[in-house]
């Protein structure tokens, strides 16, 4: 929507956007060279890769659509009915996504699992049990993992719609059915394709879910395959021909994104609290009463189970775990500051001219595989300096890229909303620069703000990232150390651990979050 | 507030290194992670050869064996590394032609079931893999892959691409049917719950009852007497025999500290190192200690032993490999 030159943004933007390049492709480069000067590319894909990339698209695809679409009706229960501990809710609602995988899927699995609780409910019932392993279990865990990201985001975009317009759609009287055309679904055509996309990557790099959930290999991604490339084969050029694969997935994601995207022409509100004069009718009460239980079921369910089996242990926790709780938590403060920085100079740049290219950057951390980037830092680095001196400083700078694309995709819609508010009024006073941002964007964007940071805190926490790959034996991280304790058989302090990685990374959550700030009177 | 934090953090790294560099050489010991972490044998091994060597011994870390083997490829002739700890037969040959390792010295008189004939590495200890089970559910133990197939017990492996146990058994299997493992894997398949990344996974939802069995060693029911004193966990033996994992050590040719790394390559077959192997690593040491093993070591001993020579591993892998992915892909 706005057209003005930010110069702060537009330097910042820039700096930012080629410091992406630099840590994705360019370690992927790294990886690259480091093959052809060992033995050459052997870049063919075998039969086993495209059935990798079959799977990966079909379960990246299935999740992602699935997630969106139960989060809207979610969202849109949320943003339209106050009742007592809803703030909680959207809050604890948002934690699945920042918790690390292997406490995700033990939490899922006692749930749905052949031991968990919904089969020895069926058994009860002398019904057949369910299996949860399968292409569905693998559904399920990304939609668990997921779906709360979505809801935050679309949330985010419901609760940005100023109330004046629903206040003129209630003085018109509109039902809802035409809200939802007028104002609900213009919003949602901004919101929408931008979280698809961003769980469409999360889910197409990620394979231990795929993989445990799956039920066999012939749930292999392609994050995967790259596994196996390094480890199994050690053929540097394999994975990075499959690296270049997923990015080039990645980036044809982006486009049909780009181009299912439509900024919403937005008039200006007053920041009034919104009020729906439309959403009163009992069956719609019953019906975001219903949704908002069964997905507030489905979501806190595994985590009330991870509470319950790490309490016995929780403050028995041998002293390194809480050392290395504190090294998280350092590098997780500095990554949230490093991620949101970098997304508020993506994103000021993004509402200025050719956004496409910072869109673009600002997406590629997520199509980057994790074990590409780590390899390609360590060969950057190691002739340079030694590795494991730069653990903490080098994960907080890689879970900061990680996290920096979600920030965005709260900060964009936002921004482009601030502009379209109040941008001309700040062009005609002459408001530029850091003036601008001082007084215009920051205070409006307190709240994607704070969404930002919270989620980039909390997905450090929980981030194992490239740390294995330059961590120093004694320090390390929570999520190391957990895995640490699972390898050293010790399952019960490793609940513990878990549930102390669940606190902290929420409680991080929280604090900058401040409970989504979701209440439009506060 | 954070940034001179994470500032003077790396400042006193850097400063208390140089410090220590000044009085003492370090000898620098690539291993995995669990091996150096506070539960493995790390700190106590580094205790003891401490007090002898007059030096400083470092690790340094990498995830598991394999990730080890490739941070030493990746590394090449400009590694850090003076010793390796914690390859395994099956990453030997590979780690081999690299080059980059030296012949060892000559070795005591080692307490193993099979014959160590290897130039290059030197055995710190040893086990072999085994179905887990929990004795109070598992009544009819299997004692073959048959009887396993033929059971409707539910088990949990480990994928061969990303785990070390699960490499094991690819081999385990591949060496007992040769040509018929792909049809043994087959009638494998519908005992299979599902196929975890890593060992810590399937160990993880095996205690949570998602399985009756779990792809281990047959050393971790000793875990559980001897710490938990829980005596319901079983490892399965058959008739056939159980797969063997050796771990390894190996000198870096171009090491700095030729004596020191001599003198730790030495260590690691003494009794001070190999006391501290059973009751960490959970493997068994290689060579008799003065103490008996702890309880649980001598109840689950296969009688048969099974190994591939690690020179013939890169040829089969890579079929057996696409054996298992067909048969358990249908």
């Amino acid at each position: 929507m706005a057209r003005r030159a930010q110069p702060v943004g537009r330097y910042a933007g820039g700096a930012t956007a080629l410091g992406l390049v630099a840590l994705t492709l360019g370690t992927l480069g790294a990886v690259a060279w480091r093959a052809g000067s060992a033995g050459g590319l052997t870049g063919g894909l075998g039969p086993a890769d495209w059935a990798a990339l079959r799977f990966t698209l079909l379960q990246a695809g299935l999740s992602a659509a699935l997630s969106v679409a139960l989060a809207v009706p979610v969202a849109r229960a949320l943003a339209r009915r106050w009742f007592f501990g809803r703030r909680a809710l959207i809050a604890l609602m948002g934690a699945p996504f920042i918790l690390p995988v292997i406490v995700a899927v033990l939490g899922l699995l006692a749930v749905f699992g052949r031991g968990g609780i919904l089969n020895a409910g069926l058994a009860a019932l002398g019904l057949a049990p369910l299996s949860i392993y399968g292409l569905h279990g693998v559904i399920l865990g990304n939609v668990f993992f997921n779906l709360p990201l979505a809801v935050r985001l679309i949330l985010q975009g419901w609760l940005s719609i100023p109330a004046e317009r629903f206040r003129l759609a209630a003085a018109l009287g509109f039902a809802p059915a035409e809200i939802a055309r007028q104002i609900e679904r213009p919003m949602l055509r901004e919101i929408v394709p931008g979280a698809a996309l961003a769980i469409f990557l999360i889910c197409l790099t990620s394979f231990a879910i795929a993989l445990t959930l799956g039920g066999g290999p012939r749930a292999t991604t392609i994050e995967l395959a790259i596994y196996q490339a390094f480890r199994f084969d050690f053929d540097l050029g394999h994975a990075a021909t499959l690296a270049a694969l997923q990015f080039a997935i990645s980036g044809a994601a982006m486009l049909l994104a780009l181009r299912l995207t439509l900024p919403q022409a937005s008039a200006a509100g007053l920041d009034r609290p919104v009020e729906r004069w439309d959403a009163a009718s009992p069956w719609l009460r019953a019906q975001d009463a219903v949704l908002t239980t069964l997905a507030a079921l489905f979501l806190l369910t595994p985590l009330a189970l991870i509470v319950t089996q790490g309490l016995p242990t929780l403050l028995t926790l041998p002293g390194i775990v809480w050392t290395s709780a504190l090294n998280s938590l350092v590098v997780a403060l500095a990554s949230a500051g490093l991620a949101t920085a970098a997304a508020l100079a993506l994103a000021l740049a993004i509402t200025g001219p050719r956004p496409a290219l910072y869109e673009a950057a600002g997406m590629l951390p997520l199509a980057t595989s994790p074990l590409v980037l780590g390899t390609g830092l360590f060969l950057i680095l190691n002739p340079v300096v030694d590795p494991s001196r730069l653990a903490l400083a080098v994960t907080a700078l890689s879970n900061a890229a990680v996290a920096l694309p979600f920030g965005l995709r709260a900060l964009v819609p936002a921004l482009r909303e601030v502009e379209a508010s109040h941008g001309r009024l700040a062009d005609a006073l002459g408001m530029q620069g850091l003036a601008r941002l001082r007084l215009l964007i920051l205070p409006r964007l307190r709240r994607p703000l704070g969404f930002s940071m919270g989620l980039a805190a909390a997905l450090s926490m929980g981030d194992l990232g490239v740390v294995t790959l330059f961590a120093p034996p004694e320090g390390g991280t929570l999520p190391l150390q957990l895995y640490r304790l699972m390898g050293a058989y010790r399952m019960n302090d490793a609940a513990g651990a878990a549930l102390l990685l669940l606190i902290l990374s929420f409680a991080l959550f929280w604090i900058f979050d401040r409970g989504g700030r979701a209440d439009a009177e506060a | 507030m954070k940034l001179p934090m994470l500032a003077a953090g790396l400042l006193a790294l850097v400063l208390g290194s140089a410090a220590q560099a000044e009085e003492k050489p370090v000898l620098t010991v690539y291993t995995y992670d669990s091996f150096a972490s506070k539960w493995g044998p790390g700190p106590e091994v580094k205790t003891a050869f401490e007090k002898t060597c007059g030096c400083t011994l470092k690790f340094v870390t990498a995830g598991d064996g394999a990730a080890l083997l490739s941070r030493i490829r990746l590394e090449g002739k400009r590694t850090k590394a003076d010793v390796v700890i914690g390859l395994d037969t099956s990453l030997t040959a590979a780690a081999h032609k690299t080059g980059l390792f030296a012949a060892h010295a000559s070795l005591p008189k080692l307490d193993m079931p099979v014959k160590w004939t290897d130039p290059t590495f030197v055995p710190f200890d040893w086990g072999w893999f085994a179905f887990v089970y929990d004795k109070t559910k598992v009544k009819n133990v299997p004692h073959s892959f048959e009887e396993l197939a033929k059971s409707n017990l539910k088990v949990v492996i480990e994928d061969p691409r990303s785990s070390t146990p699960g490499l094991g058994l690819l081999l385990w299997v591949k060496k007992v049917y040769g040509d018929k493992a792909g049809a043994m894997w087959k009638s494998l398949a519908h005992n299979i719950v599902t196929v975890t990344p890593g060992w810590d996974q399937a160990y993880g939802m095996f205690l949570k009852g998602e399985a009756d069995m779990v792809l281990s060693y047959t050393t971790s029911p000793a875990y559980h007497i001897n710490v938990e004193h829980d005596d319901s966990k079983g490892a399965a033996l058959f008739d056939k025999g159980n797969y063997m994992e050796v771990e390894v050590a190996g000198k870096i040719a171009g090491t700095k500290h030729p004596k020191l790394a001599n003198a730790f390559m030495h260590f690691i077959t003494t009794e001070a190192f190999q006391k501290l192997i059973p009751t960490t690593n959970w493997m068994y040491p290689v060579i008799k200690l003065s103490t008996p093993l702890p309880k649980g070591f001598d109840e689950y001993r296969p009688k048969i032993s099974l190994l591939y020579p690690s020179a013939e591993v890169p040829k089969i892998k890579d079929k057996a490999l696409a054996e298992w992915r067909d048969a358990l892909s249908q």
